[in-house]
């Protein structure tokens, strides 16, 4: 018997959208039904290829077929998706969203993933931020921290004209998301470009302020804990090291750090595998879906 | 793009107290601060350079934060200027346009925005901000050995369609070879020249600041970095001092007294130095593996909590070419030596 699927759609086919699409057709909960551009392009062609309806009618054409989408993952661009939200809101459709417009709540598929199931938009956070949040939240949920730093160090070949041209955007957003997802008092990131060849494989570093006397054994445990919960959506999400502690110090106001050394290796289904930083917001974007449907499906039963 | 007037020859942007900012652990304090910008200000120079050394915002566990707040020594450093002006610099990727307009407010009238020698398109957003504000701008295309004359032309192009008024060869890891800075300073005279002015940051890795500061000026370039006592990341940049002396002695009027600069470095400077930069094994192999300066302090660090040289960390990380910025891939380069060598 076959299980049911809830039908869904991409909106936006460049190799984000692509990517997302080899990952959603994998899903046992979700039918991805359309791809929607606004011109005619390749990742429409791959998509017919992949024997999905395909359209450069945009959101317009979208929203005429039959059964609609119950949820649209958007992977245009902020303005797009500032654009295309109320509509599809309108149109009883959620949204899971990839671009920077952070309208609805931010989520992180291993930390909060569960708290936002009925909401009718959520944001992806950043790159960066899926990445690292999920170690700050193993961090915090053993122990105060008054203070995480997170820094991401990605391909620059990974780095597309949007990211590029406001890089603020990510500092601020994964900054916020650090501290209200991550669940440390302060946040602050940090983000690095390397133009290397070959490229190099996303790498991020989380800095956690803690208590001299914090449980260390307790923290050590909580982060392995955490990464095999985001290796169920990114395989290539390791550890390069065991957590390492270092002793307090005056310059930070008498507490302790530990710090978390992760490399993000995608897992190539469209994007080449050094840009994990890619790879792991579209999975974490399946991921989140997955969720929704999954709840969706149980309302239904 | 209007190019800025020059007031003589060849104008020297003093770095003491924001490349220096490395070499004190940030950890400069607002005496020191006051008593080096009255010094400075009193010998000519024009601009002086202040923040964290990773540029404002800098203040972090990845670069060490700062012992007085960046914004305090920001507005210490205005208030005892006389004609001097106060420079700022700024990292996309790290500090924000939130924190240019906090130093906006606290007195800084030069914004110095620093991309990796290929990655120029993430200054646009910084630049367009600091024109808005009315500050003077300055692009720091670092690492600039890193990429080929034609290629750094080409990024230096992207800044100043940006609004910089003056891209710098800006060489983080004191690698450049006389020949191969000359090259870079032609290459990007002849993409901008026109509507620019060209500058050059040298570092003392390699023994080649202050060469490669004369090899500027006879090739075109007209804003040149120093530090007093050579104050800065890895060995140290061109020191201050020395380019005046230079200069005065080739009949190049920079405008400031190489006297009064260097009484700055012996009587102001090298009383608070915790270190002297110098050219020992580990800044030699910077210069020699092209490894970004700023690393020096956090190498050996790492190098004496695991127990491995530091001048082995700084070798591989050039080995795996990281940037500017990357300082905790430096912690990971001594946790990998250290298992390698427990392997062995």
């Amino acid at each position: 018997m076959d299980t049911p699927k809830v039908p869904v759609a991409i909106v936006g086919p460049g190799h984000i959208g692509t990517d997302l699409l080899v990952k959603l057709q994998r899903s046992d909960v979700l039918d991805l039904r359309y791809v929607a551009g606004i011109v005619e392009s390749e990742g429409l062609a791959r998509a017919r290829e992949a024997g999905v309806e395909a359209s450069a009618g945009g959101v317009d054409w979208l929203l005429a077929q039959d059964p609609l989408p119950r949820i649209v993952f958007e992977a245009t661009s902020a303005k797009a998706h500032a654009a295309n939200a109320p509509r599809y809101e309108a149109a009883g459709i959620r949204a899971v969203d990839l671009t920077p417009a952070h309208l609805g709540p931010m989520v992180c598929p291993a930390v909060n993933g569960e708290d936002h199931l009925d909401a009718v938009n959520v944001s992806m956070i950043t790159c960066g931020g899926q990445a690292t949040i999920p170690m700050v939240a193993a961090v915090s949920r053993v122990t105060p921290v008054p203070y995480a730093e997170i820094v991401a160090s990605i391909s620059s070949r990974s780095a597309g004209p949007g990211t590029r041209a406001n890089i603020d955007e990510f500092t601020h957003t994964t900054g916020g998301a650090v501290a209200e997802v991550g669940g440390a008092d302060r946040g602050k990131a940090i983000i690095v470009l390397n133009p290397v060849e070959p490229p190099m494989i996303m790498r991020d570093t989380v800095y956690a302020m803690i208590g001299a006397d914090a449980d260390r054994a307790a923290i050590t445990a909580s982060v392995h804990d955490m990464v095999l919960k985001v290796q169920e959506y990114v395989p290539g999400y390791t550890l390069r090291a065991e957590p390492q502690f270092d002793e307090p110090t005056d310059e930070w106001g008498g507490h302790a750090r530990v710090a978390v050394f992760l490399e993000v290796k995608g897992n190539g289904d469209h994007l080449p595998p050094y840009a994990g930083n890619l790879d792991i917001m579209t999975a974490a974007a399946a991921r989140t879906g997955e969720l929704m449907a999954r709840a969706e499906l149980g309302a239904l039963a | 793009m209007t190019k800025p007037a020059l007031r003589n020859d060849v104008r020297i942007i003093d770095t003491t107290l924001r490349d220096g900012s490395h070499a004190m652990a940030h950890r400069f304090t607002e005496t020191q601060v006051r008593d080096t910008v009255r010094a400075l200000d009193a010998a000519g120079i024009e601009w002086i350079e202040v923040s964290h050394g990773d540029g404002v915002g800098g203040s972090s566990f990845n670069y060490g934060f700062s012992g007085t707040d960046e914004m305090t020594l920001i507005a210490a450093a205005r208030e005892e200027a006389r004609t001097a002006k106060i420079a700022v610099l700024l990292v996309p990727g790290i500090g924000t346009v939130d924190d240019l307009k906090r130093a906006h407010d606290a007195g800084a009238e030069m914004v110095r925005v620093a991309t990796h020698c290929t990655e120029a398109d993430v200054s646009p957003q910084h630049f367009a901000a600091a024109r808005e504000l009315g500050m003077e701008t300055v692009g720091f295309l670092m690492m600039a050995h890193r990429t080929d004359p034609a290629d750094l032309a080409k990024q230096a192009r992207i800044m100043v369609d940006a609004g910089c008024e003056c891209p710098y060869v800006t060489d983080s890891a004191g690698a450049l070879l006389m020949h191969e800075a000359k090259a870079r300073f032609e290459a990007l005279l002849d993409e901008v020249g026109d509507e620019a002015l060209v500058g050059y940051h040298g570092h003392q890795n390699l023994s080649m600041g202050v060469a490669n500061s004369v090899i500027a000026y006879e090739t075109g370039v007209r804003s040149i970095d120093g530090s007093l006592c050579a104050l800065g990341a890895g060995s140290g940049n061109s020191p201050t001092e020395v380019l005046a002396a230079v200069f005065d002695r080739l009949g190049i009027d920079a405008g400031v007294d190489a006297g009064l600069l260097l009484d700055a470095a012996e009587d102001v400077v090298r009383p608070y130095l915790q270190r002297w930069p110098k050219m020992d094994r580990n800044a030699v192999v910077q210069g020699w593996a092209g490894v970004y300066s700023s690393f020096l302090l956090h190498a050996e660090r790492a190098g004496e909590r695991y127990k491995v040289p530091a001048h082995d960390i700084l070798r591989r990380c050039g080995e795996l070419g990281y940037v500017g910025g990357q300082e905790d891939m430096i912690i990971d380069v001594a946790i990998t030596l250290a298992a390698e060598r427990d392997e062995a």
